[in-house]
């Protein structure tokens, strides 16, 4: 069990990320004309416009707690005079309230590509599969919410921080470890996650990669020269 | 003074029979596959009419094209800002029912239906989603010579402001005429700058918008800032496409697809020089009626001295040159006055100029209906209300429209007198400002219209500017992997392997 342990949350991560990374710059690099949005809003825009919006204000709200609330260390949250329970309680009510948010958001998308003929017929199977993990996913957040609600105090969130951040400064072992005792929910989660990230070079999933920031400092008119002189 | 060429377009409605020989061929070449199915690069319309997509023309529906905001020219769909809040889903996003959902026929039905008691018909079949279509409601041409009611076709917005609009639905008042439409490669145009991505860019040698399919991460913004809906999203690639001005045809010296194989010869295609400088400052004159003269000030002659230095300055080849200084393009946009842009309101400065259409006039003088204004007939009593056509080419303006009337009019009036009287009738062309040199002119470019006289193409110099050597046994055309198409049935990366979509199941009989 401690081995199986130790390749899931020590060792996997790493495998995962390289996946990621690696998968992604190929694609990048070699296949670059199939990193798109894959939007199907052509084909159906109602039903889009209700779902997508609030899925991605959702997730994008989602992704950005466990950005802040896994990686930066604890010592900085007390800086800010913000202890632990305090910590978990704002954990509990910004992610219940995004994650409502993209549950409904993701149950109509996934309505939508699964029972709209349009639209299924032009899903391809990770079409599919990417928003089932997600919504899986999700699904499984929010039910650690109720474990959560039993652990206050916020020690059971500590473990799950000590693993982020052993992950990323690369103390596999202990990052195994710190994991090791807390709620199989939160374990399925973690293991999920890392899921997401393996898949995500295959799946539409690079599209975010490609968040069109420069935009808004670009000039509106680009010209090109044929042939350089 | 910046000096850039563009190789721009005429289209003589004069002379469009409205065959759709350039649809057709556009889309043998262009959009035969799947996911551009209901994409026409090249369409003609019947106007009066909603047009393809329903309403394109309707920008209160659309938001495409340009609007000026406190003097300054701002996207109608929004400024960046609004454009990126809406990156989720867009709102101003056609579906694919405002152009057709595409469908075939189960024509194989028709071979294997073996003894039936009724003649067996092939019924239509989506494209799309594959199912059974029980009635097709709407198609690229619904409305070819008048289809549908007038009702519905009276929601044209070239009709806003001409009088007595619900008269033209009367059989014996109606009127009609082919409006043949493709990408206008703009000279500001609004689908680059809406463009999340920077994948969509002009071509500064020849003024050719294109996208970068590479780049193209199917934002979608492109369809809806487009004021003439020549953007398509092609649903099974995820990515945005547009008419290419057949580029590699272009670059060859050889004229568009679209233009090549015009039955009627109404095409023409030449270089313009412009002035990219003054493009904003054009394309953000205060007044509408004044963008159509605005865009002609920014044209550059090609035959001054200055220009012709500085065009060499910016690298402009001579055979370029040459090619502006005879280009037909040129002639009738700016010599004659007889082209005129598509729709300048939208403030994109448009490159495929139109002549009105003068054909029902015509008939009308012969017949003896027309009022004679001195020489020429007088143009407020034609079967084409002047104010729809000048609501299509000049903001509302209806005086250049007028004028290229009256000089179509007049060259043939010029001709009829000078082959069948043997008289040379100076009176008319004195009254539209034209003399005898210029009329032969237009004769020879607009009514005998040789080729060699509509195509002035000047070839593109590849040859210098790529190494040959390197090029040789490559791939003609790639997405930039090698000769991989990124669409292989063993994709690692989940695309769709691509076939052909059986519609009906085929049953083999004895």
């Amino acid at each position: 069990m401690a081995h199986l342990n130790l390749f899931a949350f020590g060792i996997y991560p790493y495998i995962a990320i390289a996946i990621m990374v690696l998968g992604s710059w190929i694609r990048y690099d070699r296949e670059q004309y199939t990193w798109k949005t894959s939007s199907s809003q052509l084909l159906e825009s109602k039903q889009l416009r209700k779902g997508s919006i609030a899925f991605h204000i959702g997730i994008l709200g989602i992704f950005l707690g466990h950005f802040a609330g896994l990686l930066m260390p604890k010592e900085l949250w007390y800086l800010f005079g913000i202890t632990s329970a305090m910590k978990q309680m704002i954990a509990i009510v910004a992610g219940g309230i995004f994650g409502l948010i993209c549950f409904y958001g993701l149950t109509i998308l996934i309505k939508r590509r699964l029972f709209n003929p349009r639209i299924r017929a032009t899903s391809n199977p990770m079409d599919i599969a990417i928003l089932l993990l997600l919504y899986a996913q999700l699904i499984l957040g929010l039910l650690s919410i109720f474990v959560s609600v039993g652990h206050l105090d916020g020690q059971e969130m500590l473990k799950l921080m000590a693993w982020a951040q052993n992950t990323v400064t690369f103390n596999s072992v202990a990052a195994a470890e710190s994991i090791s005792s807390v709620h199989w929910i939160f374990k399925l989660h973690v293991f999920l996650g890392m899921t997401l990230f393996v898949v995500f070079p295959f799946s539409r999933l690079v599209h975010m990669l490609s968040v069109p920031v420069q935009y808004i400092s670009r000039q509106h008119q680009i010209v090109r020269q044929r042939f350089v002189r | 003074m910046k000096v850039r060429a563009q190789i721009g377009m005429v289209l003589n409605l004069d002379k469009c029979i409205g065959c759709h020989t350039c649809s057709i061929t556009c889309k043998n070449v262009w959009t035969s596959r799947e996911g551009v199915e209901y994409a026409w690069f090249n369409n003609v319309e019947t106007k009066p009419g909603i047009g393809f997509p329903k309403e394109w023309e309707n920008q209160q529906k659309w938001n495409g094209g340009w609007v000026r905001q406190n003097g300054k020219l701002q996207l109608k769909i929004g400024g960046k800002r609004r454009i990126l809040a809406n990156i989720f889903a867009n709102p101003d996003l056609p579906e694919i029912d405002d152009y057709y959902e595409p469908f075939d026929f189960d024509y194989q039905h028709l071979h294997n239906v073996g003894d039936t008691k009724h003649q067996p018909v092939a019924r239509p079949r989506s494209l799309i989603s594959g199912q059974r279509m029980e009635k097709i409601e709407w198609g690229p041409n619904w409305e070819e010579i008048l289809g549908t009611e007038f009702e519905k076709r009276k929601k044209d917005t070239n009709f806003n402001e001409v009088v007595q609009k619900d008269i033209y639905g009367q059989f014996e008042k109606t009127f009609m005429m082919y409006l043949p439409r493709l990408c206008e490669h703009c000279l500001n145009p609004a689908c680059v700058a809406a463009c999340p991505s920077g994948a969509i860019y002009k071509r500064e040698e020849d003024g050719i918008v294109l996208i970068d399919q590479d780049k193209c991460r199917g934002w979608r913004m492109c369809v809806s800032a487009c004021p003439y809906k020549k953007i398509y999203y092609n649903w099974k690639s995820g990515k945005s496409e547009k008419c290419t001005f057949c580029f590699p045809r272009i670059e060859a010296g050889q004229p568009t697809t679209c233009s090549e194989t015009c039955v009627g010869r109404i095409r023409y295609l030449g270089v313009l020089l412009y002035d990219a400088d003054r493009i904003e400052s054009a394309a953000s004159v205060a007044n509408e009626k004044d963008l159509y003269q605005a865009q002609l000030d920014i044209f550059l002659d090609p035959h001054d001295p200055a220009v012709i230095a500085a065009a060499r300055a910016e690298g402009i080849s001579d055979n370029w040159i040459k090619a502006a200084q005879r280009s037909p393009v040129y002639m009738m946009a700016m010599d004659w006055k007889v082209a005129l842009p598509l729709h300048p309101e939208y403030r994109t400065l448009p490159m495929v100029w139109y002549v009105p259409p003068l054909s029902p006039i015509q008939s009308a003088v012969q017949a003896g209906h027309v009022g004679m204004n001195g020489e020429i007939p007088d143009l407020k009593s034609l079967r084409i209300p002047l104010r729809y056509l000048a609501n299509m080419l000049t903001a509302g303006d209806e005086a250049p429209v007028v004028r290229a009337l009256e000089r179509m009019i007049a060259m043939r009036a010029f001709k009829r007198s000078q082959q069948v009287d043997g008289v040379e009738d100076l009176d008319v062309l004195k009254q539209v400002g034209l003399n005898a040199v210029q009329v032969e002119e237009m004769y020879r470019y607009m009514a005998l219209a040789n080729y060699e006289d509509r195509f002035v193409i000047p070839t593109s110099h590849r040859a210098y500017a790529e190494n040959a050597y390197d090029l040789k046994s490559s791939c003609g055309f790639t997405f930039g992997n090698g000769c991989g198409d990124g669409n292989n049935d063993v994709n690692l990366f989940g695309t769709k392997a691509k076939g052909v979509r059986q519609v009906i199941p085929v049953e083999l009989k004895d």
